[in-house]
């Protein structure tokens, strides 16, 4: 057989004319390598809950491999010596084999939870980062609400997760679940029993959330991120406001090959931040749980962070039961846990159209807008996180009660007090401080930077230097406008000073012949 | 020498009279005391030898005393009385340090340091049960546990026990700032003695309840639990507190970790 003639590079060449002769593969690639993303740390918010979701798919698709979703009882003989001759859940007895004799099983299983944690934690973050910049105003409202949707997708897709392996606490929070449904006016009971096949626990629940489990709400989910990411994509990614940046253009970098390559750097970062969760953090210890049993509701019985909010509504709503005799009952729980959820539902669902009809402001928008600008807005999300907040600790107020020495019943009531009180509270010192900085910003704009040099003049009087930003008037003031933008606040941000060296844990740049890095002349943008 | 003679005498003399008056107090104090109630004849007897129950009322009457009340009668509003807890209940109190207790709150604490002495706690024990009998500890209670079944213990903990000291024994909170305490580095006579005398907000197991077997039983699940579960889950247990504060580590350690990556990879521009 001849060799080959030809570099290495002349090969892919080929290839590549090979592939496009068959696929027409080069104009739709060359449009898509080319394709800018703005560059901010906080656009990276959201990749994480995507390669979350995609280690969450790998992970749960081994566990599926040794998971049996059955409520047949039978008894442990596996390895775990406290359980041994237990009656259980075949369910709960796969969950303990998957646990202790699958090589890789606990890891896998630890790296499936704390994934989930991530995911929904990633979320929350990214859905912050949308919410205080207004990316989520025109044209973008529809991907917003498909991002409360994937929450909430995401929200019950861990519950029914965690639900499944039948411990006893996935037992308690099912029962929990069946309470709020039981809850629901004239339709509760009937809910209750179609969800259950019949009375609580039943027989069928597991098999039932199982498939939901691992085929409905997967399916779904990703579906809903294809079109979440696709519509970012679609509709080009927002940008902040800065030099040489407009509505309609963006600047960032190409797809290929630097986006790309930041992507793939990041997305294995984050699943070796993971790896090492799993590894080093135990999570979830279903052997110590035991079999759910009906009448078994151990102390600090807690669901997962993201539903523990909810949790804490419960636990601090007060025992008000409406009573219609003789027929009609409503349970205190109706309030906090579905007319609760269903606000929680649907107020972030509908906010990009309920500010925008307060507001009427029906332009596009493509720049972000930095939280202090929108004072009213970023002072509402305040209150909200700390609504939040409160709720989540009150989810977990007798683990704080019992390790931090306080009553339980005050931490009830600082929970009911804190609740009304804090987030208006809260409301209001944002609002404060967004008008400061505003304050701060044209102030600086107007009369130049602080230098720090203090001066004293015949007559005794003392006063700082001030920089001007641009040539001052006869009175020392400058006109400039304030575009949206980090206002430099510091010297060295305008070039006084050399600044600091690049790089983060050893220097990138090359000290300059006089032992001082190039000047910098230009205001820095896109970074802070 | 006639003086002498003479205070001889009068020594005698109030020798006798004393003697004497002994002697009728003895017959006042045993026909008093043969139809009296039995709790004083035993006192009696009790004094004369000297037992451990006599050691352990001299320590009742110096730190007991003034929230129990004489002969353990307790004091309204300020200590129950004792009456036929038994010794059992005294030296769980007094070993693991919950009494004396410090100051009235809403549970006595347990702390590293007792008051007394194992041997002190049994005295004040002999004087309680003296005072009204109550229950005791199993002599051979370690070898019970040494042979019970972990896994029935298992059962038992979790229907009985978990609802308070939480599925991993590290305790929890009960209402108005009482709380029911971590069972990590609690000896097994603890355990058994908490069990059958119910001290602060536990409820009483007595035998007909759970048998000394099935105590056993749960001793081993609890020693288990606490000392040889060696969590194969990873080095942090997060405290076996459960989701808690696993949110907490998903922030803390999870978030924090990413955001700094964050910041890392979009300043490499």
């Amino acid at each position: 057989m001849k060799r080959r003639k030809g570099t290495s590079e002349s090969l892919l060449t080929k290839a590549g004319g090979e592939l496009d002769d068959r696929f027409k593969l080069a104009l739709p690639s060359r449009i898509l390598f080319n394709k800018v993303f703005p560059d901010h740390w906080s656009f990276l918010l959201g990749e994480i809950a995507l390669f979350s979701f995609i280690l969450l798919l790998l992970s749960g698709t081994f566990l599926a491999l040794f998971f049996e979703p059955s409520m047949v009882e039978v008894t442990y003989n596996g390895v775990y010596v406290p359980l041994q001759g237990i009656e259980m859940s075949q369910a709960y007895h796969s969950a303990l084999d998957l646990s202790f004799e699958v090589r890789g099983g606990l890891f896998m299983r630890q790296m499936h939870h704390w994934s989930t944690l991530l995911f929904m934690a990633s979320i929350l973050v990214h859905m912050l980062r949308i919410f205080f910049t207004g990316a989520f105003r025109a044209p973008r409202e529809t991907n917003w609400m498909i991002g409360i949707v994937l929450f909430w997708l995401g929200f019950f897709e861990g519950f029914f997760g965690y639900s499944l392996p039948d411990d006893g606490l996935s037992g308690t929070g099912l029962r929990i679940m069946e309470g709020m449904t039981e809850s629901i006016p004239f339709i509760g009971p009937w809910a209750s029993a179609a969800l259950f096949g019949g009375q609580f626990p039943g027989t069928s629940v597991i098999s039932m959330l199982y498939i939901i489990h691992v085929f409905v709400f997967p399916l779904l989910l990703l579906a809903l991120i294809t079109v979440h990411v696709g519509l970012v994509f679609v509709q080009k990614h927002t940008q902040w406001p800065g030099p040489g940046r407009t509505e309609h253009n963006v600047v960032g970098f190409r797809m290929f090959p630097n986006y790309v390559m930041k992507q793939v750097g990041f997305m294995l970062f984050i699943w070796g931040v993971l790896g090492a969760m799993a590894g080093l953090f135990q999570i979830n210890p279903i052997w110590l749980f035991g079999p759910y049993e009906v009448s078994v509701v151990s102390s600090a019985s807690q669901p997962d962070f993201y539903v523990m909010y909810l949790d804490g509504l419960i636990r601090l709503f007060p025992a008000w039961e409406l009573r219609i005799p003789p027929y009609f009952t409503l349970p205190p729980v109706f309030w906090p846990g579905i007319v609760g959820m269903g606000l929680s539902v649907m107020l972030p669902l509908l906010y990009p159209a309920l500010e925008r009809r307060f507001t009427k402001d029906r332009g596009h928008h493509n720049l972000l807008q930095r939280p202090r600008d929108n004072a009213g807005r970023t002072s509402l999300g305040v209150m909200v996180v700390v609504f939040w907040i409160i709720g989540v600790i009150s989810g977990g107020n007798d683990v704080f009660a019992e390790k931090f020495d306080i009553s339980l019943n005050a931490m009830t009531w600082a929970g009911r007090i804190g609740l009304v009180v804090l987030p208006i509270i809260a409301y209001y010192v944002t609002y404060r401080i967004c008008l400061g900085l505003q304050q701060h910003d044209r102030e600086v704009l107007a009369h130049g930077l602080e230098t720090g040099i203090l001066m004293r003049d015949p007559n005794g009087r003392f006063y700082e230097v001030h920089q001007p930003l641009a040539e001052p008037d006869e009175h020392g003031h400058t006109e400039l406008e304030y575009n949206g933008w980090v206002v430099p606040k510091k010297m060295n941000r305008i070039g006084a000073l050399p600044p600091a060296d690049k790089g983060f844990f050893k220097s990138i740049e090359e000290p300059s012949e006089d032992g001082r890095a190039e000047r910098r002349d230009e205001i820095e943008s896109g970074r802070h | 020498m006639a003086a002498s003679a003479k205070r001889r005498r009068g020594w005698r003399k109030r020798l006798g009279a004393l003697a004497r008056f002994t002697g009728a107090l003895v017959i006042v104090g045993g026909l008093y005391s043969a139809f009296s109630p039995s709790l004083y004849a035993q006192e009696s007897e009790a004094n004369a030898i000297d037992s451990e129950a006599v050691k352990g009322q001299e320590l009742y009457d110096t730190s007991c005393i003034s929230c129990h009340g004489d002969n353990g009668e307790g004091v309204e509003g300020r200590g129950p009385s004792l009456i036929g807890v038994g010794s059992a209940a005294v030296e769980f109190q007094v070993n693991t340090g919950r009494m004396p207790m410090a100051a009235q709150g809403a549970q006595a604490p347990s702390t590293d340091y007792p008051v007394f002495t194992e041997e002190e706690a049994e005295w004040l024990g002999a004087y309680i049960e003296y005072l009204g009998g109550g229950a005791g500890t199993p002599e051979d209670l370690d070898a019970m546990v040494d042979e019970a079944d972990v896994a029935a213990g298992g059962d038992l903990y979790r229907v009985n026990c978990s609802s308070c000291h939480g599925y991993a024994g590290g305790g929890g909170a009960l209402s108005s700032g009482a709380h029911a305490p971590s069972l990590e580095g609690v000896s097994n006579e603890e355990i058994y003695q908490a069990m059958l005398t119910g001290p602060q907000n536990m409820p009483v197991f007595a035998d007909n309840e759970l048998t000394p077997e099935q105590k056993a039983e749960l001793i081993a699940y609890v020693q288990y639990l606490v000392n040889e579960d060696r969590d194969p889950g990873g080095v942090f247990t997060l405290g076996r507190f459960g989701p808690a504060t696993e949110g907490l580590a998903i922030f803390l350690v999870g978030m924090t970790a990413l955001l700094l990556t964050t910041l890392w990879i979009a300043g490499k521009s």
